[in-house]
């Protein structure tokens, strides 16, 4: 598929928009994805992913055809997902922090007092649960953790993604994976 | 091994698969000692589960047609011409066409007065431009609805549209050869053409249009 892709690339360098169609078509439901899972709700996601598809079709020529397009294109959604957070939330702290227990109990009382009966646990009650609970994370830990189960990303690539040390990537995942350990046993 | 430090550390490198077979086999052997560290471990792999099984999130309907709706519109144009470009036939059966609904037969029809593309020291006389001897017209030359006569020279292609070229008056017939003589070899350094029928009007509008797309290629 990267070579058909990367075909597609080619075209659209040499002006040919319809080319881009296939590349949105091919990759719309992975962007979708990081936005909805960074943004939380479905209209400004599918916003984000728009303008992520537009930015990435204006500066195609920035790309570097040696690269895996997706890691290009994903650290454009990823990047314009956390600039919305951040205009939404002027005073969040994007860095703050998953640090073992503190706070974490508090929310872990309350998510096991409203842990969903058995019977109740089921396909789209639990998928928003899930979902609510990753929203829950500071966005750094929020990032890793849905390019590393978007598509089972590895380390290293998603370090490529969010062009920072892999060794950051592997604590944000640890911490990340132990904050939703905490919030997900009860269910 | 200590389970907070090392333990925890192992199981979370392992579910990245980044777990060396020496501390796989280290990590095992700890869990089945460990039932703290096995509950841990086993929450672990349930949340990457619940975490991956709520993963299918599908675009919404449309998003594809959307985002082209919403690309530049510029880079459309060109789109537009490079299609054209790769069909030449095409190119010239549309231009025909968009030419014949765009008014150019009313134009061929209404547009009688006679208009020359270089005005300075050229004659207009009876729908006849003149080229006085002695005036040479640098560039090309295009006179619509009216003859040309050249008595000096034109250094370029001359386009005449609804006319003719004519002889210059003269009551000598030798003189008129000499005279047509210059004309065809001389009196004009480019091209000749003459537009005298409607067919013939819109075909030249289409070899200019024509020209022009792909005149535009090559910016
Ligand atoms: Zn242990």
């Amino acid at each position: 598929m990267e070579t058909i892709i990367k075909q597609k690339i080619k075209e659209v360098k040499k002006g040919d928009q319809s080319a881009f169609e296939d590349i949105v078509s091919f990759y719309q439901n992975k962007v979708f994805h990081i936005c909805l899972r960074m943004i939380g709700n479905s209209y400004e996601a599918e916003d984000l992913a728009q303008e992520a598809f537009i930015r990435a079709y204006t500066n195609i020529h920035t790309f570097d055809e040696k690269r895996k397009f997706s890691t290009w294109l994903y650290r454009i959604a990823t990047n314009l997902s956390i600039d919305r957070i951040r205009k939404k939330k002027p005073d969040y702290h994007l860095d703050a922090e998953v640090k073992g227990t503190e706070g974490l109990d508090m929310y872990s009382q309350l998510a096991a007092d409203q842990a969903l009966p058995e019977e109740e646990v089921e396909s789209l009650e639990l998928q928003t649960y899930i979902h609510r609970e990753i929203l829950a994370l500071p966005p750094k830990y929020r990032s890793v953790i849905v390019l590393r189960y978007l598509d089972e990303l590895a380390l290293q690539e998603i370090a490529e993604v969010l062009e920072i040390p892999v060794g950051t990537v592997k604590t944000r995942v640890h911490r990340g994976r132990e904050a939703l350990r905490k919030r997900l046993r009860h269910v | 091994m200590n389970c907070n430090r090392e333990a925890i550390a192992l199981m979370h490198s392992y579910l990245d698969g980044e777990l060396y077979k020496e501390d796989e086999r280290r990590l095992r052997d700890h869990l089945q000692s460990c039932p703290s560290c096995q509950e841990h471990f086993q929450e672990l792999k349930r949340t990457t589960t619940l975490v991956k099984n709520a993963t299918p999130v599908s675009a919404p309907p449309r998003f594809t047609a959307n985002v082209m709706a919403n690309l530049p519109k510029e880079k459309k144009r060109k789109n537009y011409l490079r299609k054209l470009q790769r069909h030449p036939f095409l190119t010239a059966a549309a231009v025909f066409f968009i030419l014949m609904f765009s008014g150019i037969f009313t134009a061929w029809n209404q547009d009688q007065q006679v208009t020359v593309s270089k005005q300075e020291n050229l004659e207009i006389r009876d729908h006849t431009v003149i080229v006085p001897d002695g005036v040479t017209v640098e560039g090309d030359l295009v006179v619509r609805n009216g003859d040309l006569r050249i008595e000096g020279r034109v250094d370029g292609d001359i386009t005449i549209i609804n006319g003719d070229i004519v002889e210059s008056d003269s009551n000598n017939e030798s003189e008129s050869d000499n005279r047509l003589d210059r004309n065809n070899l001389r009196a004009y350094s480019g091209e000749l053409t003459e537009v005298n029928q409607v067919y013939e009007w819109v075909w030249y509008h289409a070899k200019k249009t024509f020209k022009e797309i792909f005149t535009f290629e090559q910016d």
